[in-house]
């Protein structure tokens, strides 16, 4: 069997799964809709979080992206990692144990104003769609380089499992789709890296050959790392490992950026939401645990990924005459993923520096890796799968916290006051399918590539929802006032950073920017400012009401609250 | 928890980060050491962080008769 029907093959088969594990967990209730009947083990949540959490970005963007930046990579992997140990340690289990189904809702009822809670429901569906643009990106190119459907076919063939899961399972049905979703993305990761590990260092665990020699060719014997920094010196580049040189981005903005997305990833609504599914504020902290593990595996894979593909792009192009090219060469091109564009007519690939002959696209080093490593075409289509499985699980979580924005946090407790429970699920699902046609439109014309796009959702999240979470679980004084300029300000500041340097000016350099911290990182600041302002302004506003202050000391006892919904 | 978060940043921001390029003139097996903090060591310690902090509470738990 050739490829394309490996891919059909395998490709239907997880959506069938995902489609059977959905009837079979579909519900009827609003708990069930919004928190799976808060009933899933600390495990299985720990899966679902993984899965809720790899997006698009991690799968196919992350390695490739990493591979072009070396060192300065570190950035998606510790801040993309490092907030877990955040939410572990300062949100998920005091959000559990207040109970309740979202995050505005604790933000409503701690800053005892629906305006806090309006503001922090508007800012979940902010970041959600922002975030959910590359998801469906992500969909789009998956389809149209494996199944050779055009792009817009592919996301609408996406949108429709989505659809079918989310708004029919809602969260139960989406956290066990997830669970079967990181089994088959992590598969699908980990096998083509351990293969290219084998190949190129011979060992098989791509951590320990991340660290290991080269096995053959003129480098045969030379640590990996070396020999990939004696490549880059040969091409006039900064070397792989070294950081802040000259090309590379500079100290402040690699903290800046990491911190954004380490806090981004802490206040990230679907992924809090995640913690509400589970039966204790000890399992809370425990699937997050969990969570870390699972996610941990693909990241500390992603580098070793990373480093191997970039041996290899070098060594076997560089210098290489283009009639020779590897096959997956040709086969990839045709996507315009990479192209080769020969300025001095000599029929050979020169990727100096400035030269500027070879235009690589970061997606091709995930994607086209099991073809360069000649590995079957079962493990190419199981790529394809586990792409589809990270964009999809991601998609789907994200839709379901902005459908329960909309209509528990906005038409529930705002807009209906008296809706039944019925009515609300009815209305949870059809803002769940309005959001997911409007997801398509995105995915169909995205603005950006995946990864940064990503990149933006966190900057907004970690400078509207962490200060205000942290500020309400550990201290008894901060007020609605605070809470509420702190989130504006914030999200105000890094939104009209980010519009600035990346729409209205996109040709500015690091001497335009703030303190030279890049639009990505400009959450960090974000931050700052919630936290600041939120303080001062709680300093001249009335405390807030003793049963708040009560209800603060309450969250952070040890004994679980007894009763929720 | 003050402890676990000072490590959480020794590890990431200061070692990480910081440090990188003075660490990186040692090197262990492979690896520039301050490279293998940024790319893999920071990911390890974080996962033994949550660990010990789900495995502290839980002894905190059970002290007040809880969970």
């Amino acid at each position: 069997m050739n490829v394309q029907a490996w891919t059909y093959l395998i490709v239907t088969a997880t959506f069938a799964l995902y489609v059977g594990i959905a009837w079979w967990s579909r519900v009827r209730t609003t708990s069930g809709f919004y928190v799976a009947g808060r009933g899933v083990p600390a495990v299985a949540n720990g899966m679902a979080t993984g899965a809720d959490w790899m997006s698009a970005a991690s799968f196919i963007s992350m390695a490739g992206l990493i591979s072009f930046m070396g060192y300065t990579g570190t950035i998606y992997l510790m801040g993309w990692t490092g907030g877990y140990v955040l939410l572990a340690l300062l949100l998920a289990p005091y959000l559990r144990k207040y109970g309740k189904f979202t995050t505005s809702e604790f933000v409503g009822d701690r800053y005892y104003s629906d305006a806090a809670r309006l503001v922090a429901a508007g800012c979940t569906i902010f970041v959600s769609f922002t975030y959910i643009a590359g998801q469906m990106r992500g969909v789009g190119v998956v389809f149209s380089r494996f199944l050779e459907v055009e792009v817009h076919w592919g996301v609408i063939i996406g949108v429709v499992i989505v659809f079918f899961y989310a708004v029919l399972g809602g969260m139960r049905g989406i956290t066990y789709t997830q669970v079967a979703q990181y089994c088959v993305l992590i598969v699908a990761f980990l096998i083509p890296a351990a293969a290219i590990s084998w190949k190129i260092t011979g060992n098989p665990i791509p951590q320990f050959g991340f660290g290991g020699t080269v096995q053959e060719g003129q480098q045969a014997g030379v640590f990996l790392l070396e020999a990939l920094d004696a490549l880059h010196r040969e091409l006039r580049l900064p070397e792989y490992t070294a950081a802040f040189v000259p090309g590379k981005k500079s100290m402040i903005d690699v903290t800046a950026i990491t911190l954004a997305l380490m806090v981004g990833t802490a206040g990230l609504p679907h992924v809090l939401v995640r913690f509400y599914t589970v039966r204790s504020a000890r399992a809370a902290r425990w699937s997050a645990l969990w969570a870390l593990v699972f996610i941990g595996l693909l990241y500390t894979t992603a580098p070793a990924v990373a480093a191997f593909a970039r041996v290899n792009l070098i060594s076997t192009l560089h210098n290489t005459s283009y009639s020779e090219v590897p096959e997956w060469f040709r086969s990839w091109e045709t996507t315009g993923l990479i192209s080769f564009d020969d300025q001095d007519g000599d029929g050979v690939i020169d990727m100096t520096d400035g030269v500027g002959e070879l235009t690589v696209d970061q997606d091709i080093m995930v994607l086209a890796n099991p073809e360069i490593a000649e590995l079957p075409a079962w493990v190419v289509a199981l790529v394809a799968a586990g792409g589809l499985a990270a964009a999809l699980s991601t998609a789907a979580g994200l839709l379901l916290v902005i459908a329960s924005a909309i209509s528990h946090d906005i038409g529930k407790s705002i807009l209906w006051k008296d809706m039944s429970s019925r009515r609300e699920l009815l209305l949870a699902r059809v803002t769940a399918s309005i959001a997911v046609i409007v997801a398509a439109y995105f995915g169909i014309s995205p603005p950006g590539f995946v990864a940064q796009v990503v990149a933006f959702a966190f900057g907004l999240a970690a400078s509207s929802f962490f200060p205000v979470l942290v500020l309400g679980i550990f201290t008894r004084t901060t007020t609605k006032e605070g809470a509420i300029a702190g989130m504006s300000s914030g999200i105000l500041f890094t939104g009209a950073y980010i519009v600035y340097f990346r729409l209205i000016r996109p040709e500015a350099t690091a001497e335009d920017w703030l303190f030279g911290i890049s639009p990505e990182g400009i959450g960090a600041v974000g931050m700052l400012i919630n936290f600041s302002l939120a303080l001062i302004v709680s300093r001249f506003t009335k405390p807030p009401p003793e049963e708040v202050q009560q209800l603060v000391s309450e969250i952070r006892l040890p004994r679980e609250r007894a009763a929720d919904g | 928890m003050a402890i676990l978060l000072a490590v959480w940043f020794v590890c990431s921001y200061v070692l990480g980060i910081f440090l990188v390029e003075p660490l990186n003139e040692a090197r262990v097996g492979g690896f520039p050491l301050g490279f293998w903090f940024a790319h893999q060591g920071s990911i390890y310690v974080f996962v033994v962080l949550i660990l010990v902090y789900a495995a502290v509470m839980d002894r905190l738990d059970r002290r007040y008769g809880v969970g």
